[in-house]
């Protein structure tokens, strides 16, 4: 684990002021890329023995070795999920994910998917201008070269210009090559693809090396993204750096509005409310594996971890850094209970839905269905304590990260929506 | 921390004259400035109440307006992530972000206007067209006989795309009367598709997303009374409200869209090739013609639009409520004195400073002081930036006063400076340049000024 140093001697006297034992807002924004580091180490790990595990079951297809990958997928999630919190307040994560975990998939782009829900399709029932079935491929307009699926084609495939053009890679092209299309609905069940679908010697659905080909690229590609992260967050890497240039009011205002952005807009609007209007069964983030309730669950258990400053990897190991928690508590201690609660009450709604799940009564794209009664009041529950949890944040964004910056003249504390009233 | 100074201050604007009628007090607010010895009052919050006053940085044109509430900052949040998501082809397990294309220019809202900013044209050697289209017309006014409106350059698997452009830029040289000589670009574009003969690729950078919702809520009454079809002042700038089926149009660079759903619908068609209760058609973009688009999947099952209402409904509400940033040195010397010969130059005449939205309003949109900088009416802009043919009655040569707040972000905010509907324009410098027909005069008031004064007037457009 990377060691971590408290060389700052900035003494702020509105955070000193608790003792000696207090910690100083940059020993906080220190600790936080220090748990960044071991979060996004520990999603590597997970996706090398994920890496290892595919490389088994290409080898030797079985019901065994397929579940296994699927096993390894599934501990893959637990840790890159609690690193969502990353996501928001740190450009370089911002800038990067997108080809790791980018939503909704282009699965018809991968491989075959069953078109028949679609009614208009007699001869034609699964659709194949996918890369897994044809060399060559006409793609946006622009003829791909595909002979060989690497994780340059496929890097090629996502990315043009510099522009997310096409979703083919990242954990869920490797969940879509696990599990196959969810042609459940709202109904039980996730994807059902059979081993034999990577089984050349007695091949389903054709092609079966291209796709065992994919799967390879697909993993290769996520490990090298996924280290490229693990860099950014090491000493002197970008994201690091950039949290170094930025003032202690910056710095703790950054990680905030990461945790708010996740909460509110993005978790509980996007992710989850989005997906109650919608009643959509595929609204859901791991719609493949029927894993949306862990993602959920484990982006609220990163927020948490954030701030409480320790992170659990999956090996068991503990890393506790200078916490945002502290640093509030000498600052506003109601205000770190009441945030401290806030956050413990979404981890018992969240948990309510993940042990309805885990249990088997339904999965999360049954909660979300049309006339769920109970389904979707559970999750509107965690909904809702995310988003009150998000008004704790921004109570904390105006006690620690103030840095509104002021418009110049003694008209800025006016209001000019009054004028003409 | 804080000093409780804010309740003084509301008193000063409350100590309005007296006897004044409300219809008296907005136009002495409204009326131009001739003090340009300090900013004026409200002028740093360009958007209203809801200014950003928090970010200027890269995320400067993504922030809510202020003025919601933080329950509706969750629809505007929502919102956000529908302006974000990349829709994928049918078919697909994600039912309801299905239905790109067939043909496409961009597979999110976000993919061309990009952090809610300004688009660019390619670089040099770059052969993709990211945050630029193109429109196509005939002589007449209507879109190409076979590839229909709108040249799409992209296509979902399986599907040849309509065709691509590529863009070349000659060299044209601007000298000033000082003696100073400056280089302008002129764009020359071939395309690999195959137009009907006649048919003109009319280029289409994607505009900023900021302070939309406050441009609908001005009153059609405040802009009609700008228009001077027959210059009947006689300063050469004329100026005409564009009509869209007897409603006033206001949005896109040629005012061809009424409201923000009909603009963001008729994108949701064009662009992306995604169907809408107000534009129920599978196949977004393709003619009777090109029946293999027409055959392709579609995203339209049990025969809903691609788009739900509600869907739309949430892109509507994002794209009406992005905070306008605030000025940033409104009261700096240099600033203030660009601001006099942007005056001078009678840039004012279609750039309009200042408006206030509508009493009827949505509430958080209502009796806001605005500083758009535009009167969103269409100007001839002379020969030099038309369109070869017209669009439906829309002159080649006409196109809509583009607001100018925010600006000043665009290199921030987009990381480039090109400007125009096309991007031809390096700097603002070149964009004044450009500015031919109705805007000519003030284009050679621009030239006639010191370059002490030219910097000035730049300043004052980037402290926007």
């Amino acid at each position: 684990m990377k060691p971590t140093t408290f060389t700052s001697v900035i003494a702020l006297g509105v955070f000193t002021a608790m003792g000696a034992q207090a910690n100083t807002a940059r020993d906080v924004i220190n600790g936080y890329a220090d748990l960044a580091f071991a979060k996004y180490s520990d999603s590597l790990v997970t996706a090398q023995a994920l890496d290892a595990a595919l490389d088994a079951f290409i080898a030797a297809p079985s019901e065994e070795t397929h579940q296994a990958a699927k096993d390894a997928w599934l501990a893959a999630r637990v840790p890159y999920q609690q690193t969502e919190a990353y996501r928001f307040g740190n450009a370089v994560v911002d800038d990067w994910e997108g080809k790791v975990n980018a939503w909704p998939l282009d699965e018809g782009l991968i491989d075959y998917v069953d078109a028949s829900f679609y009614g208009d399709s007699e001869e034609n029932n699964f659709y194949t201008a996918n890369v897994v079935a044809n060399p060559t491929l006409t793609v946006g307009g622009q003829s791909v070269d595909a002979a060989m699926i690497t994780p340059a084609v496929l890097h090629e495939l996502h990315e043009i210009d510099g522009v997310e053009a096409n979703v083919a890679t990242g954990y869920h092209a490797i969940e879509f090559l696990l599990w196959g299309q969810d042609l459940n609905g709202n109904g039980p069940g996730a994807g059902a693809r059979s081993y034999t679908d990577f089984d050349t010697a007695n091949c389903t659905n054709g092609n079966c090396d291209r796709r065992a080909e994919y799967l390879a690229a697909a993993s290769e590609l996520l490990l090298s993204d996924l280290e490229e992260i693990v860099a950014a967050w090491d000493a002197g890497g970008a994201a690091r750096t950039d949290l170094e240039g930025m003032s202690d009011a910056q710095g703790i205002s950054a990680m905030l509005t990461g945790l708010g952005s996740l909460s509110y807009g993005e978790l509980a609007g996007e992710r989850m409310q989005l997906g109650l209007i919608l009643h959509d069964p595929e609204e859901e983030h791991d719609c493949f594996a029927d894993n949306t309730h862990n993602s959920h669950y484990y982006d609220a258990k990163g927020m948490q971890n954030v701030y409480l400053g320790s992170y659990t990897a999956s090996d068991g190991t503990v890393t506790t850094v200078p916490s945002l928690s502290s640093l509030a508590a000498a600052a506003n201690a109601d205000l770190d209970a009441e945030m401290n609660s806030k956050l413990e009450a979404t981890m018992a709604a969240m948990q309510v839905m993940k042990d309805r799940a885990d249990s088997g009564v339904e999965s999360y794209d049954q909660m979300i269905g049309f006339e769920n009664e109970e389904g979707n009041a559970i999750v509107q529950a965690a909904i809702d304590a995310l988003v009150d949890q998000t008004r704790s944040i921004e109570a904390l964004v105006a006690v620690l990260g103030s840095d509104e910056i002021t418009v110049e003249g003694s008209d800025s504390l006016d209001n000019p929506g009054a004028v003409f009233e | 921390m804080r000093m409780a100074v804010t309740g003084g201050l509301l008193l000063l604007a409350t100590s309005v004259v007296a006897m004044e009628t409300r219809e008296e007090r907005k136009a002495r607010i409204l009326a131009p400035t001739t003090d340009f010895t300090k900013a004026e009052r409200f002028e740093a919050f360009q958007g209203g109440s809801g200014t950003n006053t928090k970010r200027f940085d890269a995320n400067a044109f993504s922030l809510p307006s202020g003025t919601l509430s933080f329950e509706e900052r969750s629809d505007f949040f929502i919102g956000n992530g529908v302006f974000d998501r990349p829709w994928v082809a049918a078919p697909s397990s994600t039912i309801a972000s299905d239905g790109l294309g067939p043909f496409f220019n961009a597979r999110s809202c976000q993919g061309c206007h990009i952090k809610d900013g300004r688009g660019h044209p390619p670089e040099p050697g770059d052969a993709n067209m990211v945050s630029m289209l193109f429109a196509l017309s005939t002589p007449d006014g209507h879109g190409d006989p076979v590839l229909g409106h709108q040249l799409q350059d992209q296509a979902v698997p399986g599907l040849a795309a309509e065709g691509r452009v590529s863009v070349r830029y000659e060299p044209l040289f601007f000298t000033y009367p000082d003696g100073t000589a400056t280089e302008l670009r002129q764009p020359i574009y071939e395309t690999t598709a195959a137009l009907a003969p006649g048919t003109s690729l009319n280029p289409r950078i994607a505009p900023p997303m900021i302070g939309l919702g406050l441009v609908e809520s001005i009153a059609d009454a405040d802009l009609i009374a700008l228009a001077d079809p027959g210059d009947a002042d006689g300063d050469g700038v004329s100026g005409r409200a564009g009509w869209v089926d007897g409603r006033l149009g206001r949005f896109g660079w040629k005012a061809m869209s009424p409201d923000l759903l009909a603009q963001s619908t008729i994108a949701f068609l064009n662009d992306m090739g995604l169907s809408t209760a107000e534009h129920d058609v599978a196949w977004g973009d393709c003619t009777a013609r090109q029946s293999a688009c027409r055959a392709a999947f579609h995203g339209d099952d049990g025969g809903l639009p691609e788009i739900s209402d509600d869907l739309v409904d949430l892109v509507v509400f994002y794209s009406s409520h992005l905070a306008v940033p605030a000025r940033r040195r409104p009261d700096d010397a240099q600033v203030l004195r660009g601001k006099e010969m942007f005056y001078a130059a009678n840039c004012t005449a279609c750039h309009t400073p200042k408006f206030a939205t509508a009493a009827d309003a949505p509430d958080v949109l209502r009796n806001q002081l605005i500083w758009p900088y535009s009167n969103f009416l269409l100007h001839d802009m002379g020969p030099g930036l038309a369109d070869p043919n017209p669009t439906g009655e829309r002159l080649g040569g006409e196109f809509r006063t583009p607001p100018l707040w925010g600006i000043g972000l665009t290199e921030v905010v987009n990381g480039h400076t090109y400007f125009l509907h096309d991007g031809r324009a390096r700097s603002l410098e070149e964009a004044i340049l450009w500015h031919g027909g109705e805007g000519e005069a003030s284009r050679d008031a621009f030239a006639a000024m010191t370059a002490a004064d030219r910097a000035a007037m730049i300043a004052f457009l980037e402290s926007l």
